[in-house]
């Protein structure tokens, strides 16, 4: 399909100014409807008197909408900003003339839905008093970056058709070079001269809008595609084109492409002028080319050299149910009723009224539609020129649609299953592919209105789509929240160990007071800043799998990569500390001395310090990467909010640690007695009201509706969780402080200890809990393979480019997680072997388990009547026991469910 | 103001109608029908009228009863077109009732209860025909000898069922002859049907002014030329080297071409867009399969003419065809090929 062709129309032939010197690579299909040019581009272009009112939709762009920034009533002035642009694909939207803003609300626009859509309404003053304007004149001076904020601040977005926001078009990623920039001015579409005119009319203009482009993004080489029924064009560009490079070197080539519809699609007129294909939901830079409308070309012209932002545009105005057909130069907002006027529009022989070309164009159903930035054409239709559709007849397979289709798709089976709602064959028809351009519909002999079918399914699986991601995404908080869950409820273990442990051994009465006390400020604190650092790593590890699963820029996942392995570092680092204080009781229980307590704070102390810092910065990471989502209009801002209070919180644990520790250091040792408790319940407040901050993060998620509200639940109970842990450990740290505990009592649970350590230290409850820890590992080994499996599958249909570097690296994950899959295997294998070896039973797991469970229950009754009779200490001894017997009954069910699961072949 | 709100595009071809396309294809069986008329009497003719006055009554009998517009479905001509095809198909001996068996089968059973035109996986008309040919052999194979042509009045005897003394009346085709003979030099120099100016006597003619209308449905881009090109193609290339191994026992590549059904299924029967294959490719390959088919059957199958057969199977093929020939799509890599789910 990509073979040369030369034009063999008579223009070409007959007129010398439309040889070409390069080769058109032709496309499939296309057709030749009626022109219909002739109507209206034998007059120059018109202006037309101030409407009575301007309605400006705030949307008339692809995009976000714009967010209006004046009230009903204020004064504006021409060029003036009425509405923002509302993140970066999104353009601002300008008082076409002085007057007063009388209304913002809905009103009828131009749309297939037929929806009103948020619109301002301006009043004009009749002065038409234009607002400061900031001209660039030495623009080959300036940035690229500055340029195209101004072009992005005059509102320039895409003329032809879909009105893209240029600035965005023009902003290429770093690295991009971009061989070919393509001026489409085809304008293939019957009906419609709008370019046309504007070209005889401003060429040199329009010629210097193009050097302001090859500023911007240095094309090696710069062409405009112009059909061959347009000699007058052809001729006046090429006049401008010689005339400017008279004064300077830029190159650019009209290249006549011959007369075909749709050869003014963008990646039809890519095609026609280097033979290059855009790839399938890919972009044109893709490729290393840019396609801009010659119209916004001189929308940018105007925006830089006269500081003018986009308020008026030219317009068709055509169809037989006009006087007066032609061309005007209409202000944004202009309601089409003001349009038909000026061209003498018949009411009595007005049957369908199209904005955009009788191919593509979209029918209006009221008069006061306004004309929007993309609005090339109106056609006033009487009912003879554009008649009701013949009614639909069955599809007899002509093939037509498919001869004629630029894209190369087989309508006729698209047609199909979009009929019957097929949607996955639809797509493997490539339906996303159809650019409804119409071709197959213009020819099919049953008249079958083939793209209303396929803008349907379209529809419909962009709405599958949009439901897949949602059920995705809440697939992957639940399994977060699990993950979470689980560590929470080891984490909490550990800890009653720990304090188990401290007690047992405060009992014993090997352990100073003093420094136990003193170290105890310290682990806490440390814990407390270990747990902040490691949440702040994990935050950041998932702030980077976010990133790179949306393929983000390469430096930003860079940056998020070295932020992980700093975090990981820091909470490395806050870890061991961890672990130094906890071994520094033994120590210390040797009878060490002063100074080497003191030392070893010291070095807690700082640990706490970095931890704190690194928190912190954590804290404003997250908050910075809040502000940028914010910005790009993201959907996980709300969660990325959380995020960053959830750090805030525990950056300020950490913090209140340090001041803590330092409070703990620099007082008298019989003071610092008190301080665990003091500690703790600043802990305590601080964790509840983070869990406070967390509820009403959640109550405001509820009210907007937030789409991660589960997640913010879910982060809500956790906090919860640790609030209430925290009471208890301040429980516990209160009964621990009188340090009067009874010799009998500590015996007793010294002695309960003791007889259960053999139950712990058992092996098969060891690789119990080994099983479990690679089981997660394995599910999320595995997720993660899949994810990136799923992105890999996405970029090769996207046609990424370092498809094979990301294909090593889903194997490699892949791989890993087929290890741990084998390592469970084999502890499962081990399991039941062992199982088999020892002998033991279901039964005799049963027995255990209900020995613990009643064990437990005795002891649980012995509490309650404790609580009745005996003395604190006594509560305090039947408390532990009661945990530890909770913790063997759990261990004994845990290892009975296990055994269990593998009889019936286990879910592992 | 009632103001006509629709989805783009606003505008279609004018003359964009099923009828008109169909009402082409009739027009190109003219010249067919012209020469099998002076070639063997007025039985084609008259069978012709009665089979589309059949296809016509039970077509609406079945709209009909389907609650649909009778007006409106009858204008897609589909039902003439499956009676003249029919109707060119079987000997223009045939008596009436046979006609509308074939007829009435092919509308009601092989269209209509399908869900009717665009829905038919099979060519109705060679369903109607293959119905006939094996259930009566005897008056399918009932030609009549080329430039014997009979009268008006023998025809429409003929036509009533009057057969008469049948084996004056009759005569085999070269296709038929050439079976019986293959292989025997001797005999096949004896039978001067075999020896024509292009290929077999008569049917040489037949063949060619098919071919013409063909060719005036390719120019009047009808159909594209892809199905029959590659029914062509299929032909020549089984016929030309087995002809070139033993001109004996196999017939020569024209006459293989020019013989038959052969241009008539080329370009009026496979190229039936229904049942067809869709893709370019896809048409190229189901035309040539079934050239192929149709030169296998009549050299080494049961019958003397293959062009039903050959077009009923490929029409059970065609959806695989298309699955597996779909083009490449613009911005892709490769063309999607069906396996993949
Ligand atoms: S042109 Fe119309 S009738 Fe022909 S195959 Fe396409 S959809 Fe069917
Ligand atoms: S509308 Fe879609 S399917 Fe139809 S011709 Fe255009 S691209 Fe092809």
């Amino acid at each position: 399909m990509n073979s040369p062709l030369t034009i063999k129309s008579p223009l070409a032939k007959s007129a010398k100014s439309a040889k070409n010197s390069r080769p058109i690579f032709d496309f499939h299909g296309g057709i030749h409807p009626p022109e219909n040019k002739v109507q209206s581009n034998s007059t120059p272009i018109q202006t037309l008197a101030l409407p009575p009112l301007l309605i400006l939709p705030l949307n008339m762009h692809i995009g976000a909408p714009a967010k209006p920034i004046v009230n009903i009533g204020d004064r504006v002035l021409k060029g003036q900003k009425l509405a923002d642009a509302n993140g970066v694909v999104s353009v601002p939207v300008h008082a076409p003339t002085s007057g007063t803003i009388t209304a913002i609300g809905p009103r009828a626009v131009q749309h297939p839905s037929g929806l009103d859509a948020p619109c301002i309404v301006l009043q004009p003053d009749g002065e038409d008093r234009w607002t400061e304007r900031h001209p660039i004149h030495n623009w080959r001076e300036c940035s690229p970056s500055t340029l195209i904020t101004r072009i992005r601040e005059a509102g320039v977005a895409g003329m032809g058709g879909a009105g893209f926001p240029s600035a965005v078009k023009v902003n290429l990623k770093q690295g991009t070079q971009i061989q070919q920039l393509v001026l489409n001015a085809v304008e293939c579409e019957p009906y419609i001269t709008a370019d046309d005119l504007l070209m005889r009319e401003r060429a040199d203009d329009i010629v210097r809008g193009i050097h302001i482009l090859q500023h911007l993004i240095k094309p090696h080489e710069t062409l405009i595609g112009i059909e061959d029924n347009k000699p007058l064009a052809i001729a006046a560009m090429r006049a401008a084109i010689e005339n400017a490079e008279k004064n300077n070197g830029g190159s650019i080539e009209v290249v006549v492409v011959p007369t075909k519809y749709p050869s003014g699609g963008e990646k039809q007129l890519i095609q026609l002028l280097t033979g290059k294909e855009v790839p399938s939901s890919g972009i044109p830079a893709q490729v290393g080319v840019v396609c801009q409308n010659i119209g916004t070309a001189l929308a940018m012209y105007r925006a830089i050299a006269f500081g003018e932002p986009l308020i008026s545009r030219i317009t068709t105005i055509t169809g037989d149910a006009v006087k007066q057909p032609g061309n005007v130069e209409v202000l944004i907002g202009t309601p089409v009723s003001h349009l038909l006027n000026h061209a003498g529009v018949s009411d009595d022989k007005l049957g369908r009224l199209i904005m955009g070309g009788p191919m593509m164009g979209f029918t209006l159903h009221a008069l006061d539609i306004p004309v929007v930035k993309t609005s090339n054409c109106v056609i006033a239709a009487s009912k003879e020129e554009l008649p009701e559709p013949a009614t639909e007849q069955p599809c007899i397979r002509c093939g037509s649609c498919a001869e004629v289709c630029p894209a190369d798709l087989l309508p006729q089976q698209l047609y199909w299953y979009s009929k019957t709602s097929d949607l996955e064959r639809a797509q493997q028809y490539n339906l996303m592919d159809c650019i409804e351009c119409g071709a197959c519909a213009y020819v099919c002999p049953s008249n079958i209105p083939l793209v209303q079918y396929y803008r349907f399914a379209k529809g419909e699986v962009r709405h599958q789509v949009a439901e897949q991601n949602k059920a995705d995404k809440a697939r992957e908080r639940f399994e977060a929240r699990q993950a979470r869950i689980d560590k929470e409820l080891a984490e909490k273990e550990a800890r009653r160990q720990a304090r188990l442990e401290a007690s047992r051994q405060k009992a014993l009465g090997q352990v100073d007071a003093k420094a136990d006390a003193s170290n105890n400020i310290d682990i806490k604190a440390i814990k407390a800043a270990s747990l902040a650092a490691s949440s702040a790593y994990k935050a950041a590890v998932k702030a980077l799998k976010t990133a790179q699963a949306e393929e983000a820029d390469a430096s930003e996942v860079a940056a998020l990569s070295a932020q992980v392995d700093q975090l990981k570092a820091a909470a490395d680092q806050a870890k061991a500390a961890v672990r130094d204080a906890a071994s520094a009781p033994t120590s210390s229980s040797g009878g060490a001395s002063d100074t080497a307590a003191a030392t070893q704070s010291d070095i807690h102390m700082k640990a706490l310090k970095s931890a704190a810092l690194e928190a912190s910065s954590a804290y404003k990471t997250a908050v910075k990467a809040m502000k940028t989502a914010e910005e790009n209009g993201d959907g996980n801002v709300a969660e990325l909010r959380a995020h960053a209070d959830t750090l805030k919180s525990t950056a300020d644990a950490a913090k209140a640690a340090v001041r803590d520790a330092n409070t703990g250091t620099a007082m008298p040792a019989p003071t610092s007695t008190i301080d665990p408790v003091e500690t703790l319940k600043k802990a305590v407040l601080d964790a509840s009201s983070a869990y406070k901050a967390a509820v009403k993060s959640v109550k405001e998620a509820e009210l907007s509706d937030a789409d991660n509200l589960a997640e913010l639940r879910s982060e809500a109970d956790v906090l919860k969780r640790k609030a209430d842990q925290l009471k208890v450990d301040l429980r516990d740290a209160k009964a621990a402080a009188p340090n009067v505990v009874k010799e009998s009592t500590t015996t007793e649970a010294a002695t309960a200890t003791q007889e259960h350590a053999p139950n712990t230290a058992d092996p098969i409850a060891e690789r119990a809990a080994k099983m479990k820890a690679l089981k997660t590992a394995y599910n999320s080994a595995n997720k993660i393979w899949k994810e990136a499996n799923a992105a890999l599958e996405r970029g090769i249909r996207e046609g990424a480019e370092n498809i094979d570097e990301r294909r090593a690296k889903v194997d490699l994950l892949k791989a890993r997680a087929e290890g741990t899959r084998a390592e469970l295997n084999e502890l499962v294998d081990q399991a039941k072997a062992g199982i088999r070896a020892s002998g033991s039973d279901l039964k005799s797991l049963k027995l255990e388990a209900a020995r613990a469970e009643s064990a437990l229950g005795s002891k649980i009754k012995e509490l309650e009547e404790a609580k009745k009779s005996a003395d604190e200490e006594r509560i305090n001894v039947l408390y532990q026991e009661r945990d530890m017997l909770k913790r063997e009954a759990e261990l004994a069910a845990n290892a009975l469910k296990s055994a269990v699961d593998e009889q019936g072949l286990s879910d592992v | 103001m009632a103001l006509i709100t629709v989805s783009s595009p606003h505008t279609t071809r004018k003359g964009n109608h099923t009828g008109a396309f169909m009402r082409q294809v009739l027009y190109a069986t003219l010249p067919g029908i012209a020469v099998l008329t002076w070639l063997f009497g007025y039985g084609t003719l008259i069978n012709l009228s009665f089979a589309v006055i059949v296809a016509l009554l039970t077509e609406a009998l079945v709209l009909k009863i389907r609650g649909r517009d009778i007006r409106f479905y009858l204008s897609d001509y589909s039902a003439v077109i499956t009676a003249v095809l029919l109707a060119i198909a079987i000997p223009p001996t045939s008596p009436w009732w046979l006609t509308l068996v074939g007829v009435t089968f092919a509308i009601v059973i092989a269209k209509q209860l399908y869900g009717g035109l665009g829905m038919n996986p099979f060519n109705p008309a060679m369903v109607g025909y293959v119905l006939l040919l094996i259930s009566f052999p005897a008056e399918m194979t009932r030609w009549v000898a080329p430039n014997e042509a009979h009268s008006f009045s023998t025809s429409l005897q003929l036509f009533f069922g009057h057969i008469g003394d049948v084996d004056a009346l009759t005569g085999a085709t070269p296709l038929d002859t050439w079976r019986t003979w293959a292989g025997n030099a001797e005999q096949l120099a004896s039978h001067p049907i075999l020896h024509g100016n292009v290929a077999g006597m008569g049917w040489e003619w037949v063949n060619l002014a098919f071919l013409l209308g063909g060719l005036y449905l390719i120019a009047r881009g009808i159909i594209t030329w892809h199905i029959p090109a590659g029914v062509l193609a299929g032909v020549l290339a089984m016929a030309l080297p087995f002809w070139l191994i033993d001109d004996i026992r196999y017939g020569d590549p024209l006459f293989h071409l020019f013989s038959g059904a052969t241009m008539l299924g080329a370009f009026f029967i496979a190229t039936d867009p229904v049942s067809a294959a869709t893709s370019r490719n896809g048409r190229l390959i189901f035309g040539f399969l079934i050239g192929v088919l149709v030169w296998v059957i009549r050299t080494f199958g049961g019958y003397p003419d293959a062009m039903a057969f050959a077009v009923l199977l490929l029409n059970l093929s065609a959806p695989t065809i298309d699955y597996y020939t779909q083009p490449r799509t613009y911005g892709h890599k490769a063309a999607k090929r069906g396996a993949r789910k």
